[in-house]
């Protein structure tokens, strides 16, 4: 129902396909009906129609729109949507640190493994529901709280790839502590860092950066998940301009109980300047709890990380004045998704550290305990097991500094790769500590060790800041959005089919070679290591078949694709698949003409990945093409309504009753 | 009181690394090891920056001999609250051969250079153990030394130390300037705070040679031979006590 209901809300679809949302359900079916009667000259048409937007562009996205047209994007993820090969991010795999950076940050490891290791102790902090008074001071005076602040606040001026190797080391050892400190910086007063004018900036960030104010952001309420576009909070501006008034009440907000700046979203009305209609718009604002107003509930009791503060906070008229607007009025939903799409690696980066820890976890247990008369880790049941964790940690840790890497290097297109890295690592991190409490059997399972405790703090991961699911329509639908562009452009040239005569015989060309299963010519030999070029081939492949599919689905579905969730998971699964070959055949290259002592690992790792992604990604495309995929959504839609239907399971009980 | 404190870092390979012997048993195994302060050496840092902040000293210097790699070391100690730092500059074979009686003699002559009043050392590193630098450096300056100490007061231009010795403590008062060295229970060392490392990369380190000190750094000690330990052998387990006494018997235990 959720997803449903997300795929339907106009803002929502707004902000993932920065496609205005102007027509209709109606209109939007008229249209592909016209692009079905007059699809006789090329498909391209088809999905001309089905992209094509409309007219009267909202203001807002209209300049992004313009944006990301007017410049090719130089991101992997997107252009594969096209069935093309764009590696400027992807290869060779970044290093972004300068000499300085490097060493400053060495510097900072160590002191920060201390203090996990010896000061913080994540099972009494779990136990007592909340992080020690001692630990949580004494993460105040190690800097934790203001990694990313510029030094000249007070802060540390980390870059996003040091703040990743720093959270990787919290994730290791508690994610209660991991989430208080993120839901402080890496979203709480986020939105001061990146939209704060210098006055905000100077105002609040020394105070944040010292932990002495701890900061959360309020997003969500009772009626507002997934659909973030649905708040019904109120900011309403006084007469004088001076001020805003702030109605409404914000649920699970992290560190609401212990904030004293929160980044709060609510609904301004605003007139249209053109039409003079009055519109409810997103705006964000610093909100102190000093102003007076602000209340928070009891902490929320959780099924894991629960050392980190979870509260619904209240906001009953409060005085918010108007410097305190962050960006502009109006601009709150594009700034609540920045936020978000930028925190998203260090999610990845904590979890692989997690990861990393786990894996100690079960090796240590595996390489000790003997049954029937051998070490356990010489049995192949438990050789898969860790080969494979090592696997979905060696792809989250490629991609979380894949990501930040590229952030570093001032990529701005980078919201489906950091989408991917948020779905990849929650999944991957659940499944490795699984797996590890599976190796450790009943010990495992057992409190003491702690594996019960990360599988519990994990959970979360795939709920949050966007849960996986939204995230997989999120991947899905700006793929689509940037292939149908491509498309549209093809259509032009259609036109003038004469002036446009190379291209075309090129496209045309090209897919009948896909069509053929050849290849179009893509290529990564000479990008990658030799030693891993079969690897390369395989991702060649997976890219051009993708690409065919993926256009495909768009003059199947045209527009209406919006709603076929069952298609764009698969979808989003391949182009996850996908990214992930190609960030760990970018590292392992790398590894292979560094002549790393790990290199050989490295490379089996790799081509282990690549082969069983490109089996995993091939299935999918075949079911997507295939009509079995038709039968089986339509099966899946039917069980699960008859399911609603009954409020329950609908099979008679198999003893009749 | 109210001089110029020199404390000795040593870099170390961390204690928590399980030490590797080379395959030609010329040593241990460093490259791409994780190397850090050698814990003594943060406890002699952290008793002199208690001094500073009690007032009691004008200045800590921080002092490393070794590569380049050393100055991380160096660094942490800054990061601690040392106020600057001196890099003795050895490599390569030095470096290798280097022992308390080289290190001893550089601190001697750094100490007469920068004109301390104290110098705080740990009582041995975890690598070597060779627990003989500070007692060498009292030596050649012919300074008191208080080893082993685990409680130190300023009683005006004397030191009043409790040094942990066989069987108990001992108490003793001595001249300065003088030589500790730091045993274990003398404090807990404080964290490096990532405000501060930052803050640290703006002090100053400064590179000397052993040879601006006029130190001549050849040994007269050769390594043999490095060797793991033994490996431990597996036991048998015995069904009775009388099977026990017999087994002991025969191996001539008892």
């Amino acid at each position: 129902m959720l997803l449903r209901k997300v795929s339907r809300s106009p803002a929502l679809c707004g902000a993932i396909l920065r496609i205005p949302p102007v027509l209709s359900r109606g209109q939007l079916q008229a249209r592909a009906v016209v692009a079905g009667h007059n699809s006789r000259l090329y498909a391209g048409q088809a999905a001309q129609a089905v992209l094509d937007k409309p007219a009267a562009v909202g203001v807002e996205s209209s300049k992004v729109e313009k944006k990301t047209t007017a410049q090719e994007s130089k991101s992997f993820a997107v252009n594969i949507f096209k069935g093309q090969l764009t590696t400027p991010q992807v290869f060779p795999y970044p290093s972004a640190l300068n000499e300085e950076q490097e060493q400053f940050l060495r510097e900072l490891v160590g002191p920060v493994c201390k203090f996990f290791e010896e000061v913080n102790d994540a099972a009494k902090n779990d136990a007592l529901e909340k992080v020690e008074d001692h630990t949580m001071e004494g993460l105040k005076e190690m800097g934790a709280f203001g990694l990313q602040v510029p030094s000249d606040l007070g802060g540390l001026g980390l870059s996003n790839t040091q703040y990743a190797r720093l959270v990787e080391i919290v994730g290791s050892h508690d994610l209660g502590v991991g989430i208080t400190l993120g839901a402080h910086q890496s979203i709480g007063f986020k939105g001061i860092l990146l939209f704060g004018n210098p006055a905000q900036k100077e105002k609040y960030l020394p105070k944040l950066a010292t932990g002495e104010h701890i900061a959360a952001f309020c997003l969500t309420e009772p009626a507002s998940g997934s659909d973030a576009a649905s708040i019904k909070t109120t900011a309403v501006q006084s007469p004088c301009g001076k001020y805003f008034t702030l109605n409404g009440s914000k649920i699970w907000i992290s560190n609401g109980g212990l904030a004293e700046i929160f980044t709060v979203f609510a609904k301004t009305p605003m007139k249209d300047p053109s039409t003079g209609e009055v519109q409810d718009k997103i705006s964000a604002f610093v909100v102190e709890r000093s102003f007076g107003g602000v209340t928070h509930g009891p902490p929320e009791k959780k099924m894991g990380i629960k050392a980190s503060n979870t509260a619904e906070v209240y906001f009953d008229n409060v005085r918010v004045p108007a410097e305190c607007l962050l960006g502009e009025v109006g601009g709150g939903f594009k700034i609540a998704m920045n936020i978000l799409n930028n925190g998203r690696f260090g999610m990845a980066a904590a979890l692989s550290g997690t990861m990393k820890g786990v894996i100690s976890q079960a090796v240590d247990h595996a390489a000790n305990r003997v049954q029937f008369g051998h070490k356990i880790h010489t049995y192949g049941a438990i050789q898969e097991k860790i080969a494979r964790m090592t696997m979905l940690q060696y792809v989250t840790e490629s991609m979380a500094y894949m990501i930040s890497g590229n952030m570093d290097s001032g990529a701005t297109d980078f919201q489906i790769e950091a989408a991917i890295s948020k779905i990849f690592a929650s999944e991957a991190a659940w499944t490795v500590t699984d797996e590890c409490i599976q190796v450790m059997g009943g010990m495992g399972f057992m409190k003491d060790p702690g594996v019960e405790r990360v599988m519990r703090d994990l959970r979360i991961f795939r709920i949050f800041e966007g849960t996986n699911d939204i995230l997989r329509l999120f991947v899905a639908l700006n793929g689509f959005q940037n292939a149908g562009n491509q498309l549209k452009g093809l259509q032009k040239a259609l036109k003038n089919p004469l002036g446009n005569a190379v291209l075309l015989a090129g496209e045309l060309s090209k897919r009948a070679k896909r069509k053929a299963g050849l290849s179009t010519g893509l290529t990564l030999q000479g990008t990658v290591h030799p030693e891993l070029s079969q690897s390369g081939d395989l991702t060649v492949k997976v890219i051009e078949q993708f690409g065919t599919v993926v256009e495909e689905l768009l003059v199947k579905h045209g527009r209406k694709i919006i709603d076929e969730q069952f298609v764009l998971k698969r979808v989003a699964d391949c182009a996850i698949d996908i990214y992930a070959m190609v960030v760990v055949l970018s590292r392992a290259s790398r590894s292979l003409s560094q002549g790393q002592a790990t290199a050989h690992h490295e490379k089996m790792l790799c081509e282990t990945w690549c082969i069983e992604a490109h089996d995993r990604v091939m299935n999918d495309i075949k079911l997507l093409q295939s009509s079995d995929s038709r039968r089986i959504f339509k099966n899946l839609q039917a069980i699960s309504a008859a399911t609603v239907e009954n409020g329950g399971v609908v099979a008679p009980h198999p003893l009749g009753f | 009181m109210s001089g110029r404190v020199l404390v000795g870092v040593k870099r170390v390979i961390d204690y928590a690394v399980k030490i590797r012997v080379k395959p030609d048993n010329s040593g241990v195994v460093t490259d791409g090891v994780k190397h850090s302060m050698n814990p003594f050496c943060e406890i002699a840092v952290e008793e002199a920056v208690k001094l500073k902040e009690k007032k009691l000293v004008k200045e800590v210097v921080a002092v490393s001999c070794g590569p380049q790699q050393v100055q991380e070391t160096i660094r942490t100690a800054l990061a601690m609250g040392a106020d600057r730092g001196i890099h003795v500059e050895v490599s390569g074979k030095d470096y290798e051969s280097l022992g308390p009686l080289q290190v001893s003699k550089i601190m001697a002559a750094l100490a007469k250079k920068e004109e301390a009043q104290l110098l705080i050392l740990g009582k041995q590193a975890i690598d070597d153990d060779c627990n003989q630098t500070g007692q060498m450096t009292a030596a050649l300056l012919d300074w008191p030394q208080g080893t082993f100490a685990s409680e130190v007061t300023v009683e005006g231009e004397k030191l009043k130390v409790v040094r942990e010795i066989d069987g108990g403590l001992e108490t003793i008062k001595i001249n300065l300037p003088a030589v500790l060295t730091a045993d274990l229970r003398l404090n807990t060392p404080r964290y490096a705070t990532l405000p501060n490392i930052m803050k640290a990369k703006k002090k100053k380190i400064t590179q000397v040679k052993p040879s601006d000190l006029g130190v001549d750094l050849t040994s007269r000690l050769q390594v043999l031979r490095v060797d793991e330990p033994p490996q431990r052998q597996a036991g048998v387990k015995v069904e009775t006590v009388d099977d026990l006494v017999s087994k002991l018997r025969e191996c001539g235990r008892i």
